[in-house]
């Protein structure tokens, strides 16, 4: 039995090593290169392009759509190009947009969080209504993430009105982790002592002066690090985004608008979408599997830096306030 | 070292109580500063104090004894309405009134009345800033905002609470750095400079060494010049030391409560002597 245990736990292990390295390997080959500046900067800082693949003299040329017309420019037979979309440039707009996304969707998920929080561990009593409504918010998150998406559609984007944009997917996914938020809230708050309640009423404070001055910037380290993980889901999830903020292609890049209110009615172009785009939605080949493979592999190491920043946040957090 | 020499200015104000209480004693009749009727108290369907009364003179120190559970905390805690705080605790019976004022009635404001009527707590709570900032926070927070009155209200009550010796090089220092002792007198200095007229301690010196112990005890006694003081003590001794009035509690009933001296010496109850001789509890 034990070594029924030990082949599980070592099965598990096994298959991460795999698919991380998989993707770490594979993925460096797009990411990384042979010469200085051995990283590849048109795949980090550029959008993604039609890729044309063609025989010329003998030799196979791999051009991006830019490249392609310029060559023509200069030659004048007649080519038979193959053109594989996304398969060149690089995912830049990708890497913005899903920055935008998560910024946005935390501060509207910690406001709503950090407030609904309070209102929990420092203001309500314990009734039976509020038994059901924590009830309620724990059923939340263990809503699929397409549902959020479905909702948002529904609400944001047609019933508001607010089309695929980037205000719409704060909004859903804001609403997708605010359960996470909240718990985490409401346990940092709790963990502030008594006692700095109790000392702070005595003193002729109100209710909301203790909570400000004496509460909230004890827990809110606190909360801000366990939001860190929230962020790596916020990042991940591409189900919530699909339909109300996530465009496949995008050549604008989200700073050029007209004007400063369309900014937060734009689609964006987002990674966890472009990898469902890149790996489903166009036929695979030896050029899409290089898009597919650095994407996921740049989404990871960023995932991993966010997780690695909420372990160091901790760490100096639970250092500095000990009572 | 300009706030040094703004500080001495006041100290007339400061002597004022003490007239105050020499012509008490002069009529010898102490003013009531505390009044307790009848007052019954429960945790939901649990009644913990039953008919309570008791009147507590002003500039005096009153010390609450007897066994756990005996309800003496609680009605600690109802003098400043702490027990607001706790879902089901509710006064069922009675009433609690300061300078005559019922201290439940409607028109009264929580917040003035905690301010009127300090509190320090049995773990000593000192907030997580520096030292100088947890003194300065009651008045903050009541909306002072000019400097040199704080920086004089810091030093008056540090000096209040005997601490401004050791701790006037490093204001700024974080207050969880000073020794429990130090903390506690921190916690009544932060007491004494929103300028209560009573001071609730509960337990201050259970978590204490003798020697801090004694310096508390030795400040509660200068303090009661100026400040009406409730405390309660689980230690039969410091009741005997430093209070002057003693009420006896058990199962939630005031069996006795008088002069201490009378109450160590010759009690009226025979529950009191048990447990003064340490015969129960």
């Amino acid at each position: 039995m034990f070594w029924a245990f030990r082949c599980a736990t070592y099965f598990v292990l096994a298959c991460a090593t795999f698919i991380f390295l998989n993707i770490a390997i594979k993925g460096s080959h797009t990411v990384f290169t042979s010469r200085a500046p051995f990283i590849n900067v048109t795949f980090l800082t550029q959008p993604p392009q039609t890729l044309y693949v063609f025989d010329y003299n003998g030799k196979k040329m791999e051009l991006s759509d830019r490249e392609f017309r310029k060559w023509k420019e200069t030659h004048t037979e007649d080519v038979e190009a193959t053109s594989i979309a996304y398969s060149a440039g690089g995912i830049w707009p990708c890497i913005v947009g899903t920055t935008l996304l998560v910024v946005g969707s935390m501060i509207v998920a910690l406001f709503i969080g950090i407030s609904a929080a309070i209102y929990l561990s420092e203001y309500s009593r314990e009734t039976r209504f509020i038994r059901f409504m924590r009830v309620a918010i724990l059923n939340l998150a263990g809503v699929p993430s397409i549902v959020f998406g479905l909702f948002g559609f529904g609400l944001f984007v047609i019933f508001f009105g607010w089309n695929v944009s980037l205000i719409a997917g704060w909004f859903t996914l804001g609403l997708m982790i605010l359960p996470a938020i909240i718990t985490a809230s409401e346990e940092s708050l709790r963990a502030v002592p008594q006692g700095l309640r109790e000392g702070s009423l005595a003193l002729g404070a109100t209710m909301w002066q203790t909570i400000r001055k004496n509460v909230l910037p004890y827990a809110l380290p606190g909360i801000l690090t366990s939001s860190v993980l929230g962020i790596a889901r916020v990042a991940g999830e591409t189900a919530p985004i699909m339909f109300t903020a996530a465009y496949a292609m995008r050549d604008e890049m989200p700073w050029q608008v007209p004007k400063w209110t369309d900014f937060f009615f734009q689609g964006v172009m987002a990674l966890p979408y472009h990898i469902y785009v890149v790996s489903s939605k166009i036929p695979q080949n030896e050029y899409t599997e290089r898009v597919q493979y650095g994407a996921a592999f740049v989404f990871l190491v960023l995932v991993m830096l966010i997780a690695l920043t909420s372990i160091v946040l901790r760490e100096r957090h639970r250092r500095r306030l000990s009572w | 070292m300009v706030n040094v020499v703004e500080v001495h200015q006041p100290m007339p104000e400061q002597a004022l109580p003490q007239t105050k209480q020499s012509a008490a004693e002069q009529t010898e009749a102490p003013e009531i500063m505390i009044d307790v009727r009848d007052l019954d108290f429960a945790y939901g369907n649990h009644q913990v104090l039953h008919k309570v009364s008791l009147e507590m003179p002003a500039q005096a120190v009153t010390a609450f004894i007897g066994p756990s559970g005996c309800g003496k905390t609680t009605l600690l805690r109802c003098i400043n309405r702490m027990n607001d705080l706790i879902d089901g605790a509710r006064i069922t019976q009675g009433a609690i009134r300061l300078d005559g004022v019922d201290i439940n009635a409607p028109e009264v404001d929580v917040v003035d009345l905690r301010r009127r009527v300090g509190m320090v707590f049995q773990k000593s709570n000192p907030f997580p800033k520096s030292i100088y900032e947890n003194i300065a926070y009651g008045l903050r927070i009541a909306g002072v905002q000019k400097r040199s009155r704080i920086d004089e209200a810091v030093e008056k009550s540090l000096r209040g609470a005997a601490l401004w010796s050791e701790v006037k090089d490093r204001l700024n220092a974080n207050a969880l750095g000073l020794s429990g002792g130090q903390q506690q007198r921190l916690c009544i200095a932060r007491a004494l400079a929103v300028e209560p007229q009573v001071i609730l301690m509960d337990e201050p010196c259970s978590a204490l060494d003798p020697i801090a112990t004694a310096k508390i005890e030795e400040l509660i006694h200068e303090l009661k010049a100026q400040y009406t003081i409730v405390t309660v003590t689980h230690n039969m001794q410091q009741a005997g030391r430093i209070s002057d009035h003693t009420a006896f509690f058990y199962l939630g009933r005031l069996v006795e409560f008088g002069a201490t001296a009378k109450i160590f010496t010759n009690p009226r109850e025979k529950q009191t002597e048990d447990y003064i001789t340490g015969r129960f509890g």
